[in-house]
């Protein structure tokens, strides 16, 4: 097809329509251009061979539409041009109404007997374009005017009009619900569900779905027979259509778990698809009843189904490619057999985007196990020497992270790290102290060897997380390391310099310190120094009252107070790192969806929406039913709730701004407690913030999976999205967590 | 759904959009390129879903424009991001090129297919086949004899019917695209075959075609026994117009195909697959003064096939200066905007070995800040007359109800993947090359 020729209109549109003086002009549609158009489209009129010169003159006003100049003023002549019999002229008038028909209400009824007499073309296709064009012109004028002849669209011999009629009806209830429900549109639309047609059934079915969220005089719920016939259609229709069918099927509530398993296999077809948004809605699709089915085999046989083309996905553009693995993330923490044998599969590639490099470095933790787990140590290991830092970083965390996760490979993590030290670069050097800091609490007594070499590097620490991690490895271990005192006191030369974590985190040292080295004279005064600073010339509050705190402990009761700082800490794993599962059920009904890069619950970024969850039935399986979620009463719609910030802050559960451990909130002891305190500083400055909030949430959960907490009664009453918070205060799930509360459900999660 | 669709230049400036729903302003817009670039400048990833102030935007790249959607509900990336491809892909097929100049030399035409390919925001007609038979160019034509797009709710959505050619043929292509990775000890550590069977249809009527395959899971499913290799694929992908059902009850493709050229199915092997090509560099630097490589390239395939146009992409520091270069077959060049030298060997049989050296000189004092990264080495090939996996074409059966003969050519090719590398290039006393 040989290209256009178009652009020339948008200069010609500013020179040659104004005078020459006013080329410069910023506002180019000074009334005479609009007298130039006008002059124009009169001139056309005259011996206008097959209208090629009133489409010159449309087409010079598009342009300038385009160019985003307001055209308005020339509605009256515009519209006039729809007597002319020419398709190509009537397009660029509609389009012009589209653009401009709202703003001018009374000037609408001009152009309403074209579009009308249109409604009733013998073309399909301008029946089709005249009765879109109107839906899309939300004025009472037209929405009347548009009545009668949509009902007959509806009911039209060519499927062309019936589905673009299908639509319409889901538009004009974006605008007048009213007038639908009075001239009685939706049984007409529901008809459309039965017709011949897969294409029409899919529109239909796309506008059901949105009428049933909106108004509740069309209600939308399958039953088995109703959804076989869907899927029946699902074989021809187009592939967004498909999609529309999909998703619909998550109406269908099965009544018993051979229901939910007939299903499956109607649609399991449709995982070969070349769309990837097909696949992924049947993916959704297949994990949501399988939720219904009890059948272990037929689970895993799904299961084993799925796989292959989740992989699949990974060669596609990288924006799929990243849609996929914020999924598959989520996927496989609530299925973990799927994709067990395939973490080669996220190796990165050398010229992947770094946003696709570090989600897919998530899910080869996620999917790290001892078995693979030297490969994936080496890919980090390989990464950690990237150029780019972000990613760089994460890479030396996450091979920390994997210390903590796998045992067997934790004397290899710590040989890379230490590797990775010695290459002296700042960043690899900050990253590798901040996760060896968590490695020494998750291996008590086992890798303290290296603190000397941690030591060395001391100087090389410039950013706070990782200059507080080296401060409370040398406070922790000061009885082991023979020149604590000595270090200390250089780090405390800056003290009053410092970023706030690294202050409290000096000042617990400094108390370590001296209750492990309490004859030292250079301890007392260091200690003494520090606790006078913090109480009398620091200004933030939660420092110093800490100080304070200290200060009488250490006074009173020194017994006491060595008890309480250097209390047992409860050691840390990954092993519960997992979001919660229900949460995870409920999330895993937007799979593909925003909702689901984002791993928030939808009406948590999203105004007045209804948030969904599995609805109980007598095929519920007891495992999906225990850690049910139930949603909020409808009352609570209307709670305004902050727009987001934006995802890829918060997306990217290891920035380094983020409060350093989570073992804060759980810690059963109020010593240790304070302790934990000690280490995460961010909790005492921000405790009103809301991840804070969540993180308690999500923590009390913890051992019950969810439901008897009396907490929890409490937060309902106070809050309509308390039972929400799991999904995302375990946003943080990359975090190690205490031992404590490992819940063995391995075998639940097929 | 989307409620706006754009597309913007570089400077974030709409070069043209549409509006869907009302929720979502188009003023919005202008707000896309501030916040990537605020994003950048934080050090944050610009990954292709984001949200700001209750809009979300989801976008992709392509040449000098970008394609942004935006919605204010909670709604399918994945569709939104696979309709902008499909957008952009037919906006290619139309203008050959997407980019500024054509967008502004068809814009017209632009807006007629955003309001066909999208209504309300849910993706409606995406074929360009099919739109191009109702919008066109020249569009005075339709007003002479109005056509209805009966194929946009055929049953068979992709062809129309009364397509007629003088000689019927099917051209077939096989192509499979190599990815691996090749650790520094050598060892294989990922390989996946992408293969991809690509047609070019002209066949008249309304023919119905079935595919065979050396499919081992066809064996297996009819119990029958191949004669020869059957390859067994992991993952299948069909163009939409192929019988699912049938494939899944017995692995029969069948399909009535689309007017001219498609991608039929796509599949995916992760079987081990022995690099084709091995390439290993011998990297001997003295800092501050030189660097010198010795690089080995051999094809690990049968004598009788050829590789064409190989391309062997070494990483060299920036900073390298004064290339020398003597290699035993093809060229090499020095390509610094790609920070690697390139050695090109037109035609590289199965079974041969070469060896080229390189020399490099390095400034004498060194950037503190270079970190020592260490790129693959990369490699472009084509490999004619072969598929790595084994796949065959075992038949093509054509029956149209004229009966007519119509005959099918095969072509098979097996390539380089986007990601063909090897950390092989190894500093000298690690690893040793054994001279040939």
């Amino acid at each position: 097809m040989s290209a256009g020729q178009d652009a020339k209109f948008f200069t010609r549109g500013k020179i040659q329509v104004r005078p020459a003086k006013r080329v410069l002009s910023l506002h180019p549609q000074t009334p005479a251009s609009f007298q130039e158009f006008r002059q124009e489209l009169q001139d056309a009129e005259l011996k206008d061979k097959k209208f090629v010169k009133r489409k010159t003159v449309l087409k010079k006003i598009v342009a300038n539409i385009t160019m985003g100049n307001d055209m308005s003023p020339l509605y009256a002549d515009v519209v006039q041009c729809l007597s002319v019999p020419s398709l190509d002229i009537k397009k660029m008038v509609y389009l012009f109404l589209v653009s401009y028909g709202r703003s001018k209400p009374e000037q609408i009824r001009y152009a309403l007997p074209s579009l009308q007499q249109d409604c009733n073309d013998r073309d399909p296709l301008v029946r089709a374009l005249a009765i879109r064009t109107m839906s899309y012109i939300p004025l009472p004028a037209v929405t009347k005017a548009m009545i009668d002849p949509l009902r007959h669209c509806l009911q039209d011999k060519d499927p062309y009009v019936r589905k673009t009629a299908a639509m319409c009806v889901a538009k004009i209830a974006s605008y007048d619900l009213k007038i639908l429900e009075k001239e009685e549109f939706f049984p007409l639309l529901k008809d459309l569900l039965l017709d011949p047609n897969p294409v029409v059934v899919a529109n239909a079915v796309a506008a059901l779905t949105e009428l049933s969220e909106k108004t509740k005089s069309v209600s939308f719920g399958l039953d088995l027979q109703a959804a076989s016939k869907l899927v029946v259609a699902l074989a021809d229709c187009s592939e967004w259509g498909q999609i529309y069918i999909l998703d619909s099927l998550l109406t269908f509530v099965p009544q018993s778990t051979q229901d939910a398993e007939i299903l499956t296999e109607r649609i399991v077809v449709r995982l070969q698809s070349a769309n990837s948004a097909v696949v992924l809605t049947t993916i959704k699709v297949l994990l949501y009843l399988m939720n219904y089915m009890d059948d272990r085999r037929a689970i895993e046989v799904l299961c084993r189904k799925m796989g292959p083309p989740l992989v699949t996905l990974l060669s596609s553009g990288p924006e799929v490619q990243y849609v996929a693995l914020r999924n598959i993330l989520l996927i496989i923490q609530r299925r973990p057999t799927v994709l067990r044998n395939d973490v080669k599969a996220f190796f990165c590639k050398y010229n992947d985007p770094i946003y696709v490099k570090i989600a897919k470095m998530e899910c080869m933790y996620r999917l790290a196990r001892d078995e693979n787990a030297h490969a994936v140590l080496a890919e980090f290991v390989e990464y950690a020497s990237e150029v780019d830092l972000d990613f760089m970083r994460r890479a030396v965390r996450s091979i920390g992270r994997l210390a903590i996760k796998i045992e067997s490979l934790a004397d290899k993590c710590i040989e890379a790290l230490l590797d990775l030290i010695a290459s002296k670069v700042s960043y690899v050097l900050q990253e590798a102290i901040i996760v060896i800091k968590d490695i020494f609490r998750r291996y008590p007594g086992k890798y303290e060897g290296i603190i000397p070499t941690l030591c060395e590097n001391l100087d090389a620490l410039d950013e706070p997380e990782a200059k507080a991690a080296m401060v409370w490895i040398i406070g922790q271990y000061a009885n082991r390391i023979e020149n604590a005192d000595e270090l200390l006191d250089d780090l405390l030369y800056t003290f009053l310099e410092e970023s706030i974590e690294v202050q409290l985190a000096l000042l617990t040292a400094s108390v370590k310190l001296f209750i492990h080295k309490s004859t030292s004279e250079t301890a007392k005064n260091l200690v003494h120094k520090v606790l006078k600073w913090t109480t009398e010339e620091i200004d933030n509050p939660d420092l110093r009252d800490r100080g304070f705190m200290y200060w009488r402990l250490l006074a009173i009761n020194p017994a006491a107070a060595a008890e309480v700082v250097l209390c047992e800490k409860p050691a840390i794993s990954t092993d519960t790192d997992r979001m919660e599962r229900g949460a995870l059920d409920q999330l895993l009904l937007h799979t593909g969806s925003l909702s689901s890069i984002y791993h928030k619950n939808p009406e948590t970024f999203i105004r007045n929406v209804r948030g969904k969850a599995l609805t109980d039935s007598p095929a519920l399986n007891e495992a999906s039913r225990k850690v049910l979620i139930s949603l909020p009463p409808e009352t609570h719609l209307t709670i305004e709730t902050e727009p987001p910030p934006l995802p890829s802050r918060n997306a990217h559960p290891q920035s380094p701004s983020l409060p350093p451990l989570p073992s804060a909130t759980i810690t059963p002891t109020a010593t240790a407690g304070l302790e934990s305190a000690a280490l995460s500083p961010d909790r005492l400055l921000n405790n009103n913030d809301e991840e804070d909030e969540q993180e308690d949430e999500s923590s009390s959960d913890e051992g019950d999976a969810g439901s008897t907490n009396p907490n929890h009664g409490k937060n309902q009453m106070r809050d309509p999205y308390a039972d929400l918070d799991g999904a995302f205060g375990s946003y943080l799930n990359d975090e190690p967590k205490p031992l404590e509360g490992r819940r063995l459900d391995d075998d639940l999660l097929l | 759904m989307a409620s706006v669709v754009a597309i913007l230049d570089l400077k974030g400036k709409p070069l043209i959009q549409r509006s869907y729903r009302d929720d979502v302003s188009p003023s919005n817009l202008e707000r896309f390129l501030p916040l990537v670039l605020e994003l950048e400048e934080e050090g944050n990833q610009v990954t292709p879903c984001f949200s700001s102030q209750g809009i979300n935007f989801m976008h992709i790249r392509h040449n000098n424009v970008y394609l942004v959607a935006m919605s204010k509900r909670n709604t399918n990336a994945a569709e939104v991001i696979v309709f902008l491809h499909r957008l952009v892909q037919v906006l290619v097929e139309y203008f050959k090129e997407l980019e500024e100049e054509s967008i502004r030399d068809n814009f017209v035409i632009i807006y007629e297919l955003l309001d066909e390919m999208m209504d309300f925001g849910y993706p409606q007609t995406t074929e360009s086949k099919i739109l191009q038979e109702y919008i066109t160019q020249d569009a005075y034509k339709l007003t002479v004899a109005p056509t209805a797009p009966i194929t946009v709710t055929n049953a068979v959505s992709w062809r129309s019917e009364g397509i007629r050619y003088r000689k019927n043929e099917v051209f077939l292509d096989v192509i499979e695209s190599v990815n691996l990775l090749v650790n520094s000890n050598g060892a294989v550590v990922r390989s996946e075959i992408l293969g991809s069977v690509k047609m070019k249809c002209y066949l008249s009527g309304m023919p119905e075609l079935r595919l065979g395959l050396n499919d081992k899971a066809m064996f297996e499913s009819t119990g029958r026994t191949p004669h020869g290799k059957a390859v067994e694929m992991e993952d299948v992908k069909f163009h939409q117009c192929v019988r699912l059902s049938r494939f899944e009850s017995d692995r029969t493709i069948s399909f009535i195909p689309p007017d001219g050229e498609f991608e039929l199915m796509s599949y995916r092997l992760s079987t081990p697959v022995k690099p084709l090509i091995w390439v290993e560099a011998a990297v001997e630097s003295h800092k501050g003064s030189r660097v010198e490589y010795m690089v080995k390239v051999k094809a690990q395939f049968k004598r009788r096939s050829t590789a064409n146009n190989v391309e062997i992409y070494v990483p060299v520091s920036d900073d390298a200066d004064t290339p020398k270069f003597r290699a035993s077959t093809g060229s090499v060049q020095y390509a610094p905007d790609k920070s690697a030298f390139v050695w090109k060997i037109k035609q590289l049989g199965g079974g041969r070995e070469f060896l080229m050296r390189a020399h490099f000189g390095l400034p004498s004092v060194k950037n503190a800040e270079d970190s020592e990264r260490r790129p693959p080495i990369t490699v472009k090939f084509e490999i004619p007359y072969f598929t790595v996996s084994g796949i065959q074409v075992r038949y093509l059966k054509i029956v149209e109800k004229s009966g007519y003969q119509a005959l099918p050519w095969v072509r098979y090719i097996t390539q380089h993947g986007d990601d063909y590398s090897l950390r092989t290039a190894l500093e000298k006393g690690s690893a040793p090359i054994v001279p040939m």
